[in-house]
Formats: structure tokens, sequence, C-alpha cells
């Protein structure tokens, strides 16, 4: 019974970590979706938000050591603060303006080149934005309060010692995490079914030249697509940012958004959840199980084979659309 | 055109190049990646106090000492790279930072006959200087400060851990493996269990498994050897599922202000070993505000100065100093080159005295170096942080490491590498 409970523990905490993946999966789904291009500054995006987050909210000074270091000032904070929510808003309006450069100066002169150059395209823009991050704001560790609670809750832990005699530790912060990410979910599928631009957007996803074709303009859907990415980017952020403080090992988190999308699916927005829950469950369980006997850190390793096997056998992922090509 | 175009470039590469008189010391620092927060503020320290000897007293006898700066990002492949592209300036010694670098340039200084100084990582049996003529590894290594938290352990349970569980949780790679087999002897010796929980270094940030693994099994000390993201992730885990912080204790690359301020006041209580004293209530600082900090020299503008890792940066640029007044002394002259530096190592002693003289009292271990020993005395102290006033308390006196257990497993290793690499012992 004891190790039952015990594992349900771990499957409950698997799940939440898989939200948490599934956060960042989120980004690379909706632009691949739209511009079938694999975005592997996704997880760059994440970091420059959440340190552009802090540093709004903190009053920081952008660029404060360039700054000092050109014209021998002592630059360092406005002297002002923000509450999370006037910085939060003012954050996603700087990845809307990110967006919009990015389209102007990088994508709109990519226009009809093949995927792979896309792609390689993203990686240059990923080591842009970490180095202009750390420009910007500093490579220090930052404390990131937005308001959202972490630790045990308490709640859950007495109500399970009273059912089961064994307290589940749930952390508050993933739970937040888990009713931002059902939240999120629903706002996108929302957008993309009712709104004007949502059905563009799924016009672009589905044949880019039929939708050129009724007007719809392919500048704007990926303006739009870019600042979406750039909000979730974002949120998921906030939420990787809240546990642990704001730093450059944030852009590492995408590792674990890759073994998400290969199982969920590239095009999929409940893939890409439904994804990220296999991997989380799936790690944490052979972790506990498995870990032991072969000297454990299976986690990374478990969640890439696991996506391997699915690719062997559904290429396209759980939910991804069968790659058909006529010749 | 083409001749100006030769000029520029002929000015720019002697405007780079370290004079030919300077005593050339190499800094293989990581400002950028995931261990940027650490790398940046150790560098500085090491930047800062050569700086200080080149204002106040013209560089070490006389010479001034250039501190060319090579990014690594933590990276070995890149810490190579540096490391090649720096030892034709006539570098002194390499101080990489990096277990990893370090390594892969244990072969390398041997063939170039450059000194490599780790002090606090790297390979640890590299203290038989018997085995690794170009290693220094003083004050103190890995095993000391696994020996010396078990010291602390053992003083606080009356001199007894019989029937006592702890874990170990430790960075998946060269580095975090480094204190197991010493822990495990020092389990056999004390009575302990220990039960090794490993987390994936490139995914440091989750680390949900270990921590419902330690609220399960109750171990009564968590021993942590982390560096970088996993450090601030397990400290906040650690407060998430209510391990007592004061039962949780890092070796030195866990216990730096960036390891602890992202958790807030949970972090209150947390330990770490350290091999130096912390803050800036050090004579040495009153100089370093006068002719770095204020003149606009510092590195960075002088924003970590008296932080741990600084502190940390500034005492490996004083040791790697002293070894070269050393050499000068030895060798009589001053411009001294790496194998008279690597002499100077070995005869190296730093007694109380002259750290009080350097502005350091009590700042670290008194060091001696032999050709024997490349490790000094190993002693080490327990740190523990005060969320609240938002700095480290030092709670213990250096400590001596059990050498019983340690010596044979340094000779045993070191004389393992020396049949692999047919090297013949020294001394």
């Amino acid at each position: 019974m004891e190790q039952f409970l015990y594992a349900a523990e771990v499957v409950v905490n698997g799940l939440m970590a898989g939200v948490m993946y599934a956060l960042v999966a989120l980004g690379f789904v909706l632009i691949y979706k739209a511009s079938g291009v694999f975005n592997y500054a996704q997880g760059v995006m994440a970091l420059f938000a959440a340190l552009t987050l802090v540093g709004l909210q903190n009053g920081q000074v952008p660029f404060a050591h360039m700054i000092n270091a050109t014209f021998g000032t002592h630059l360092d904070t406005f002297g002002w603060t923000l509450p999370a929510i006037v910085a939060i808003a003012l954050t996603a309006l700087v990845m809307v303006g990110l967006a919009i450069a990015i389209e102007k100066l990088v994508l709109k002169h990519l226009v009809n080149q093949v995927p792979i150059i896309l792609f390689m395209a993203t990686i240059g823009l990923a080591w842009f934005l970490e180095g202009l991050g750390d420009v910007m704001w500093g490579a220090d560790i930052k404390m990131l309060d937005v308001g959202v609670p972490k630790g045990a809750s308490e709640a859950l832990m007495t109500v399970t010692e009273q059912w089961t005699g064994y307290g589940f530790y749930i952390d508050r912060l993933d739970i937040w995490a888990a009713a931002i990410a059902a939240m999120l979910v629903a706002a996108l599928m929302v957008f993309s079914q009712y709104t004007k631009q949502g059905r563009a957007l799924r016009a672009v996803a589905d044949d880019h030249q039929a939708a050129l074709s009724v007007g719809i303009s392919l500048r704007f859907i990926w303006v739009l697509v870019w600042s979406i990415a750039g909000f979730v980017a974002l949120v998921a952020g906030i939420m990787w940012g809240s546990k642990s403080g704001v730093q450059f090992s944030l852009s590492l988190i995408a590792l674990k958004a890759l073994p998400v999308l290969m199982l969920g699916g590239f095009t999929s927005i409940p893939g890409a959840i439904v994804g990220g829950l296999i991997i989380g469950v799936g790690e944490k369980l052979f972790e506990f199980y498995v870990g032991p006997l072969v000297g454990g850190a299976t986690e990374n390793w478990f969640a890439y084979v696991l996506a391997l096997i699915f690719l062997v056998f559904r290429p396209q992922g759980l939910f991804g659309e069968k790659i058909i090509e006529r010749v | 055109m083409t001749l100006r175009f030769a000029s520029l470039v002929a000015a720019a590469i002697l405007a780079a190049a370290p004079a030919l008189a300077d005593l050339v010391v190499p800094n293989l620092s990581y400002r950028t990646g995931p261990y940027g927060a650490n790398g940046t503020q150790y560098a500085d320290g090491f930047n800062d106090y050569f700086t200080l000897l080149n204002e106040r007293d013209g560089g070490i006898g006389g010479q001034k000492v250039q501190v060319p700066e090579c990014e690594t990002a933590y990276n070995t492949e890149k810490g190579v790279e540096c490391y090649e592209s720096t030892k034709g300036t006539g570098a002194l010694v390499y101080n990489p930072l990096s277990t990893g670098i370090t390594y892969q340039l244990i072969p390398k200084v041997s063939v170039d006959k450059i000194p490599l100084y780790t002090p606090g990582y790297g390979r640890t049996s590299a203290k038989n200087g018997k085995v690794f003529e170009w290693v220094f590894n003083a004050p103190a290594n890995y095993w000391d400060g696994a020996s010396v938290i078990v010291k602390h352990l053992l003083d606080l349970n009356g001199g007894s851990l019989d029937g006592k569980k702890i874990a170990l949780l430790y960075h998946n790679s060269a580095y975090g493996k480094e204190p197991i087999r010493t822990l495990q002897e020092l389990g056999k010796k004390h009575g302990f269990t220990l039960t090794e929980l490993p987390v994936d270094a490139a995914a440091g940030q989750e680390q949900k498994s270990q921590w419902l693994q330690i609220r399960r099994e109750k171990p009564d000390y968590v021993i942590m050897w982390g560096w970088g993201v996993m450090n601030q992730a397990a400290i906040q885990e650690a407060a998430n599922v209510r391990y007592p912080m004061d039962q949780f204790i890092g070796i030195w690359w866990a216990g730096s202000e960036v390891d602890v301020k992202p958790a807030g006041a949970a972090a209150n209580g947390y330990k770490s070993a350290t091999f130096h004293g912390v803050g800036t209530e050090y004579p040495i600082y009153a100089d370093l505000n006068k002719f770095v900090v204020e003149p606009g020299k510092a590195s960075q503008g002088g924003e970590h100065v008296g932080s741990v890792l600084y502190s940390r940066g500034m005492y490996a640029a004083l040791v790697i100093a002293e070894a070269i007044r050393k050499a000068q002394e030895l060798s009589g002259t001053p411009t001294v080159n790496a194998a008279q530096v690597r002499d100077g190592f070995e005869a190296l002693e730093i007694t109380p005295e002259r750290l009080t003289e350097l502005g350091l009292p009590d700042f670290g271990p008194e060091i001696t170096m032999t050709c024997e020993n490349h490790g000094g005395s190993g002693m080490a102290r327990i740190q523990q942080w005060d969320a609240a006033a938002g700095k480290w308390t030092l709670i213990s006196e250096f400590t001596e490491p059990d050498q019983e257990v340690l010596q044979p497993l340094i000779d045993a290793d070191s004389e393992a590498f020396a049949k692999e690499a047919g090297i013949t012992l020294r001394c």
C-alpha cells in the first residue's frame, strides 16, 4: 500500500512537471503549425521575456553596463518598481515588438526558402537574443516574484493524509502552472476557432498558397504567430523563472520540450499538452522504479528514448497531421 | 591602402599582445551561458586582485601582470581552445575553473610545461606531486571538502554517525561524482549509510524525483555537490518539501549568494563548506576600493566585490601572485617563466602572518606545498546562510580533513594514473 501511495504521488508530480514542459512546447507548436518553421529560439525567447519582465519590474536600466563602460556613468536602476501586472503587460508588448522585428529583419528576407534555412535562421536568432538579454539586463541570477505561490499545498496534504494516511506533496506553483496552461490552451482554441485572425492563421497553416490567393497577408500572420509564441514564452518564462530564479540556464528548458513535441506531434496544441503529460509521468515513474537499478538521472534519457520509440511507430506523433507527399 | 591596413593590423596586434617583460596570467573565464552568473563573479575577483597589484605595487617584483581573458562558457572544448590560443603569449599558469577543462588540460600542461592551479576543483589526486608535477590544488580539494563536512556532522552528533542516513545529491558529471568514493569510505568508518541521488547535468532545474525520494526516505542529512541552476533548484525544492535547511550542506561550489538568494527567506540556515573567508571586513578591501573600484578600474564596475565567488577568485589570484613572487625569489629574476613559476608553487608557503600582511588575516588556511604535496593541508570550514541579513556567517574554525582515509585514496588514484600514463614517480 505504501509503495502504491508513493507511486501515486510520483504520478501526480509527473503530471505537474509535464504541464511545465508543455508550456514550453506550446510555443514551438504555434510557430511550426503556422509556418513550418522549427523555432530553435523558443527557449531563449522564454529567457528573454523573463529577463525583460524582471528588469521592468525592478526598474532596471537596460544596457546599463554598456552605458556605464562607455560614458563612465553609474546607472543601475531608475529608482521605481512596477506592479507585476503592468510589467507583464509591458513585456508582452516588448515580445510583440520583437515579433515585428523578426519578421521585418529576418523572415521577410527568407520567404520561399526551404525549411532548413529558416531553421538555421532561428539558431542565429537564439544566439542573438541570448547575447542581447545579457547585454540588456546582465548575467546575474534574478528573483522573479509575480505573486505566484510556491511550496507544498497544505490543503492537499491534509486531505490526502485524512483519506489515505499519507500526505501527498504537490508544489502550489505547479498547480498554478496547470491552471494557467489550461486557460492558455482554451484561449488559443477560442482564438483560432472563433476570430477572423485565428481562422486566417489556420488557413495559412493548412495551405500557404491557397491562403495567399484569398488575400490573407502572410507577413501579418507571421507577426501574429510570433507575437503569440512570444506571449507563450513569457508565460513559460514566468513559471520556470518563479521556480528557481531567472538565469541563463532557463533557455535549456527547450531541451525538455523536444521529446514532448516528438511525442505529441509538431502541429497539435492538444498534442503538446498530452505529450507533456506522458513525458512527465513516464520519466518520473521510470526514475522511481528503474532509476535506482541503473544509477539514476534517467529522466532526460527516458524522455528522448520514449520519443524515439513513438517516432518509429508514429512519425507524425500522437496528434500530428499525417505526412503525405505526392509525387 | 594595403600598407595602411597592414600597419593598422600590426598596431592592433601589438596593442593586444602583452608587453615583452609583462607577467602573463590568462583568465579562462565564463561570463555567458548557464553558468555565467557564477563564472562572472569569480573572474571579477581574479582580475581585480591583479589590477590591485599593478596599481598599488607596480605589479609583482616590479613587473606588471597582464590578465588576458578568454571565454570558455564552461564548455570543455572551448576551454581547451582558450588554452591553445593563449599559451603562446608567455602564459605562466592556468586556472580554468572547470573540472572538465582541468581533466583535458592535465596531459597538455605536462607537455607544454605550464603549471595548472585548480583550488577546490579539478582532479583531487593531483594533490600527489610525485605524479602530477605541473598541477597544484591547494588549499583544499573535493575529498577534503567531503571529509570536513562529515567532521562537522560528527561534531553535531557527539562524535558518532552510527546508523545515520546521508543522501548525496550530485551533479551527474565528473565533478559531481568526485566525492562518492570518499563518502563511501567515510560511511564505512563512521557507520552511516549513503544514498546517491544524481541530478541530470542538462536538466538541473527539474529535481522532483530526487526530492520526492528525500521526502520519503527522510535522510538525516543531505550533502549537495551541485553547480549553477542545480543549486538554486535544489534549495528551493528542499524548502518546498520542508527539509530542514540546517541539515542540508553543500560543497563550496554550492555555497554562494547566487545559490541561496532565489529561494528568499526559505533558504535561511542552509550550510556549505568553504576554504576561505567571506565578506568585505578585511583590510584588503580598503586598498581595493582606493586603487581599483573608485578609480573605475574594477572588473564589471566592481558590483560583486566581497561576494563568495568574488572572494574565491581573488584568493586564487593571491596564491598565484605569491607563487610568482616565490619564483622570482628563487630564480633571482623578476621576469620568470612558467617552469620557474612551477618551482615557486612547489616551494610556496603562505603563513597566517603573510596573509595578514596581504590584508586578509585568517582568510584561508596556512598553505605549504612541497614536491610530494601539491594540495596543502586541505583545511576547510563551514558557513551558514543568514537570509534576514543576506550574508554568510562562518560557524566553524578551519578543520583538518581525515587524512587517514583520504591519503590512501589519493595514493591509489594517482598511482593508477601514473601507471596508465607511464609516469615515473618524482621526489
